[in-house]
């Protein structure tokens, strides 16, 4: 009991929680077959591998996004940054853009994950230097950023034929798909940079207090333009995913809304939208909670009519969950009852 | 320092928002320009000519580019016989019936448009009538009463489902269980297609069952993880995947492939529209057959015309000429498809 109550001081502790319930929930009304895993082709394959490399796109803009909101800013263009780049990677392989690169798949990746970061650093430069409010700033480029896709793939959805690019979304290493490993990269890395180094401190006191921590030597705005460059670098990984996923540029389609579950990952994951404490762990809990949410959803068959309806019902339980006034109070009248029944006389 | 760049900014941005605004309307004169001369040339010629004026919604999508392309390739290629006005609205109603003023004033014989939102063209149709110019309502409908235009040209999206579940039946032998991958919810092409799919299985079919039906909106990607589910719920069950567009098919047979299993062969697949994508599965093997929503609508739209300008009265529905294409014939068509 000690135990449990140390571990659910961490921010991570109710999501892994509500996750965990979630999926018991399938596999209890699944009758066990949520669960099951089998080996196809000499990988794994099952409903939780799904929710793993489904989940893995929502998984990396959580991360990004965890820094931006902790920052107390925001980060709306996410989802146009992921076609951007989904669109520069697959002109490239496609050969429809730089023919010059000869469809070169690294150079194609790499130039993808530049567009995201110079899109990532154009928002952290409206945010930081002009002082744009983040979520002005970064509508900017969610409207203009599906533009932009549409110029690069001349509004057609560009098909890839290239095994070594379906290799993100699609490869398997020792069984496991390939986009859980670059979850794992990205998060190795953002947890040595922020638990081993100052920046994470830093980082919580500019989302906490940007003017005092001003004054105690932070640069606080080369900390924004930075967090923001980052989202947009997680964005475009996202993004190769995704297109890698459905082989081609789906420039109106790639991430649509996924700005809005990237938030939403992150608030489940207890970080609060006014900037502060973060947890990057607690937002992938969040982030591949929303995924099973929808696995689920499909698993059971709902009606595609009431999916949305079901979907904001369970959001609504969790951050009801979440709420620590919202505890006090049915703990409050939870133990209120207990008490009447008490002191009723036997 | 921060003020200037401030204010160098603004006046930018300012700029390039009212050169945006002033760019659309500059356009106008100059075409309108051109119009009425090719206008007094084809009256001098004696007004034998067909003259048709076209109110276009824009660019939208390449379904639209290839109507577009479509109707003004017919109309160069008749050059002789038909005088064509083309007026492209980018979007806006506003610009649609400005265009049909236009063409009133012209004197044209036949308007067409393709009116880019449902209502609010009362008003320009009763010019219109008034003036005794019949209007043709290409693809998309409008909501008014049925005596302000002559006809619709367009797909019959019920049809388009039923055909779906007679080719399903012959890939099947009329027996077998299918998952539906169905449009967005709400979306006329999604609740028509499932309509027109649904009662034919119940009318023809007894023994085709749909096991499980979710919308994937339209998307691969959607359609693929949509897919995926169904794969895992119902295995080997599935005979035949029906998907309300081809690009949630191709989403759909990723899925196929990732599961170990054959699409095309272990599960047979019917869809709509007839995009380039979906000819190059069935090429490959991976598709069966598609079932077509033909935006090439350039010869019936001047048929049309022509019979209006000759007196002849038109059907009130002009169903499009659509075809069902399959798998053996993919690699003689593919070349041909410009959508």
């Amino acid at each position: 009991m000690e135990k449990i109550k140390k571990l659910s001081k961490y921010q991570g502790f109710w999501p892994v929680i509500v996750l965990l319930a979630i999926l018991l929930i399938n596999g209890i009304v699944s009758g066990g077959s949520f669960f099951e895993i089998k080996i196809v082709d000499a990988h794994l394959y099952g409903r939780l591998i799904d929710i793993l490399r489904n989940g893995s796109k929502l998984m990396l803009l959580a991360t990004g996004m965890t820094f931006v909101l902790a920052t107390g800013g925001t980060d709306i263009s996410v989802g146009s940054v992921m076609a951007i780049s989904g669109a520069i990677a697959c002109s490239i392989v496609d050969g429809r853009i730089l023919p010059g690169a000869g469809q070169n798949v690294q150079v194609a990746i790499l130039l993808a994950l530049l567009g995201g970061m110079l899109c990532g650093a154009w928002n952290g430069f409206l945010v930081s230097k002009i002082k744009i409010q983040p979520i002005v700033a970064t509508m900017i480029l969610m409207v203009a950023g599906r533009g932009i896709a549409q110029l690069i793939t001349d509004g057609k959805i560009v098909t890839v034929t290239s095994d070594s690019y379906y290799f993100i979304n699609g490869g398997y290493i020792l069984g496991l798909p390939f986009p859980l490993f670059i979850v794992l990269f990205v998060v190795v890395l953002v947890l040595l940079f922020t638990k081993k180094t100052a920046f994470g401190l830093f980082l919580e006191s500019t989302g906490c207090n940007p003017v005092s921590s001003h004054f105690a030597g932070i640069n606080v705005n080369n900390i924004k333009w930075l967090v923001y460059t980052f989202c947009g670098v997680t964005a475009a990984v996202a993004g190769l995913i995704e297109s890698a996923g459905i082989k081609g540029a789906d420039c109106n389609n790639a991430g649509l809304f996924m700005e809005l579950d990237a938030i939403l990952a992150v608030a489940i994951g207890g970080t609060s939208l006014n900037g502060g404490r973060f947890s990057v762990p607690a937002s992938l809990a969040g982030a591949l909670i929303i995924q099973s949410i929808t696995t689920s959803v499909y698993a059971m068959g709902i009606a595609p009519e009431i999916t949305a309806v079901v979907k904001a019902v369970i959001v609504i339980c969790i951050c009801l969950f979440q709420s620590p006034e919202f505890k006090e109070k049915m703990g409050k009248r939870f133990s209120g009852h207990q008490q009447e029944r008490m002191a009723k006389p036997v | 320092m921060k003020r200037i760049i401030a204010a160098i900014l603004t006046v930018c941005i300012a700029s390039l928002a009212f050169g945006g605004c002033a760019s659309t309307p500059a356009e106008k004169p100059a075409s309108t320009g051109t119009q009425s001369t090719a206008e007094v040339v084809s009256k001098a010629e004696g007004n034998k000519k067909l003259t048709v004026g076209f109110a276009q919604i824009g660019q939208e999508s390449g379904w639209r580019d290839a109507e577009t392309a479509s109707i003004q390739f017919y109309a160069g290629q008749h050059v002789d016989t038909i005088d064509f006005k083309f007026a492209d609205a980018q979007q806006k109603q506003e610009n649609q019936i400005k265009a049909i003023k236009s063409f009133i004033e012209m004197g044209v014989d036949v308007i067409g448009l393709a009116p880019v939102v449902e209502t609010g063209w009362d008003a320009v149709f009763t010019e219109a009538k008034d003036a005794g110019i019949p209007i043709v309502l290409l693809d998309r409908r409008a909501k008014v009463s049925d005596d302000l235009y002559t006809t619709f040209i367009g797909s019959d999206f019920i049809t388009e489902g039923q055909n779906a579940a007679d080719e399903l039946a012959k890939l099947l032998n009329n027996k077998g269980n299918i998952v539906e991958l169905e449009g967005t919810v709400g979306a006329s092409a999604a609740n028509d297609r499932k309509k027109g799919f649904d009662d034919q299985l119940a009318a023809k079919y007894p023994d085709m069952k749909v096991i499980a039906s979710q919308t994937g909106d339209f998307t691969r990607a959607k359609g693929k993880e949509v897919m995926e589910s169904f794969l895992k719920t119902y295995g080997n069950k599935i005979n035949a995947v029906y998907a309300h567009n081809d690009d949630m098919m191709l989403g759909a047979i990723e899925a196929m492939k990732e599961a170990g299993m054959k699409p095309g062969k272990d599960i047979k697949t019917v869809s709509c529209d007839g995009v380039k994508g979906i000819f190059q599965a069935m090429v490959d093997g991976e598709a069966n057959v598609t079932v077509e929503c033909n935006p090439l609508l350039g010869p019936q739209f001047f048929e049309t015309c022509q019979k209006l300008k000759n007196g002849e009265t038109v059907e009130k529905w002009i169903k499009s000429q659509e075809s069902v294409f399959r798998a053996d014939t993919a690699a003689k068509d593919l070349p041909t498809r410009v959508y």
